[in-house]
């Protein structure tokens, strides 16, 4: 049976934010709250191992193509947000913790249970 | 402090502590056992340009002294007569944090320079012995226009690392950075510093356009062979180059420069028979990973056979001369198929001739952990890689074993 790790208060959570609590001696996990929806993952990037939830969490970046193909420049999406790793870099989909750039690395997902105004991760 | 993550979001973050940026580097650390072997890192680097006021007191020409410390004094309206580096963004705007937030780490105010206290922290996160240090900005000076500003700032420079780096820790050694735009202050620098006992070699600067084949270079080479101390070629990018920087996107001109510029260096010095010209004199090829190594390999061999009269000095196939050059492993590209990568190991007979580097702490930096988890060698060939190659390369003394981290 998975264990409980308490969080917080849900009240101490606004829109976009994260925090990052102990799992065990070793390692932690990210908590998130975004778009209204809660995530967790594990602070360990599958490429080298780096703490990804300690990086920024930034908008997907898209590129303008117009009606003619032609490149008219880039913009933020914000309905995909990522979580950075800062070591390098890579970007996850905080929707389903994949790498936006190869989808089959991930970071481990955690399920996240709100009873009341506690905020547990399941691990 | 705040860092802008779009263009109009912010995100607060801490201050930069590399210690604990690396703390997972240090799990790996100590669940695989790094201190019970010693590990070399080939390629670090450190920011000289932010110790550029100190460094410019050594320049010896009083006009070129005075330039730089006005330069570093005040500024200059944000020219700078020292980097002819162009644009670039290695840290993805941004997002390799350790880019924006180094500025806000602290160091102790002691005797000991804060490149070696920064050093030492990321040392010790990944459980490395000793380094090899090379500057960051510099890699570029091999395209300034002026020759003696290479020359005056490489001399000046080499005397700054040696007095105050080197000579403070004895766990940080370098490849000297060689002058090469002006051949005689690339003598005169192997002669002045060749023989120095934290000088474990000599670095050119790939990113340029003259050609290592030049007879200009060859009392040089003798110079080094002489000494007994490898060459290493450090690459890097040139978004001003008019082919490979031939992109919109910093991501092409880093995977294709790092690379290119090495392979036509690496080229010309084969095919001209430098190796049977000095026959002890080792190569390096750093920072170029190693993907590229079997593509070079297959297109010599391919065109030597039907061109032998242009090589005529060569004793074998290039891809025989290169099995004996070293290459430092970073970045090291992980295939998806990690066949592709263990017969690059083999083409390159990496047991002996493959050198872990870090590149720390650049954004594509390398932890032991890309060697040491590989499921096709076994231990003695990780320990070789990681440190066994380079103590037996430069003729490293390691009997004052190191780090002496704690565990975490």
């Amino acid at each position: 049976m998975a264990k409980e790790i308490l969080v917080g208060k849900a009240s101490e959570f606004k829109e976009g934010d994260k925090k990052i609590v102990p799992n065990g001696k070793n390692s932690e996990i990210g908590v998130y709250l975004v778009h209204g929806n809660w995530y967790a993952y594990a602070n360990l990037c599958p490429h080298q191992g780096g703490p990804a939830c300690e990086g920024l969490m930034m908008a997907k970046v898209e590129e303008v193509i117009a009606e003619d193909k032609t490149f008219q420049g880039m913009k933020f999406n914000h309905d995909e947000m990522h979580i950075v790793c800062p070591w390098h870099g890579w970007e996850f989909d905080i929707a389903n913790g994949e790498a936006v750039a190869d989808r089959k690395w991930s970071l481990r997902k955690f399920e996240v249970d709100v009873r009341g105004e506690d905020v547990y991760v399941l691990a | 402090m705040d860092l802008p993550i779009s263009d109009i979001h912010k995100q607060s973050v801490k201050s930069l502590d590399t210690s604990s940026l690396l703390k997972n580097a240090a799990r790996q650390r100590d669940a695989r056992k790094f201190s019970s072997f010693p590990i070399i890192d080939v390629d670090c680097h450190h920011y000289e340009n932010e110790s550029l006021s100190e460094i410019v007191k050594y320049i010896d020409d009083p006009v070129l002294k005075q330039m730089g410390m006005v330069y570093t004094g005040g500024g200059t309206g944000g020219q700078t007569p020292f980097n002819p580096a162009g644009v670039g963004y290695q840290d993805v705007a941004g997002r390799v944090t350790r880019y924006p937030l180094r500025k806000t780490e602290t160091t102790p105010g002691d005797d000991q320079h804060r490149d070696v206290h920064l050093s030492l922290r990321w040392m010790d996160a990944m459980g490395v012995d000793y380094v090899c240090l090379f500057p960051t900005p510099m890699l570029s000076l091999g395209l300034h226009p002026q020759p003696e500003i290479e020359a005056a700032l490489a001399k000046a420079y080499n005397r700054w690392l040696l007095e105050n780096i080197t000579a403070k820790e004895e766990r940080i050694k370098t490849m000297m950075y060689v002058p090469f735009s002006d051949p005689d202050a690339a003598y005169e620098t192997v002669k002045e510093f060749g023989d120095h006992p934290d000088v474990i070699g000599f670095m050119i600067v790939s990113v340029r356009y003259q050609a290592v084949h030049s007879n200009a270079y060859m009392k040089t080479y003798a110079l080094m062979e002489e000494l007994g101390k490898p060459l290493g070629f450090h690459s890097n990018y040139n978004w001003n180059d008019r082919l490979v920087g031939n992109s919109n996107r910093f991501l092409v001109t880093h995977a294709l420069g790092f690379t290119v510029y090495n392979a036509v260096h690496l080229c010309n010095w084969v095919v001209n028979a430098m190796p049977e010209r000095f026959p002890k004199l080792k190569t390096v090829w750093i920072e170029s990973g190693l993907a590229w190594i079997p593509w070079v390999m297959q297109r010599l061999d391919n065109d030597y056979k039907m061109r032998w009269s242009e090589a005529p000095s060569l004793k074998g196939l290039p891809s025989d001369y290169m099995r004996e050059m070293f290459y430092t492993s970073q970045p090291m590209e992980m295939p998806d198929n990690l066949d592709v990568l263990k017969t690059t190991f083999d083409l390159i007979n990496a047991d002996d001739q493959l050198l872990w580097a870090s590149d720390y702490p650049h954004w594509d930096m390398d932890v032991p952990s890309v060697i040491y988890d590989l499921p096709f060698l076994d231990e003695r060939q990780k320990h070789k890689m990681l440190g066994g190659n380079a103590i037996d390369l430069f003729n490293l003394d390691i009997s004052p074993r190191f780090p002496n981290y704690k565990p975490v």
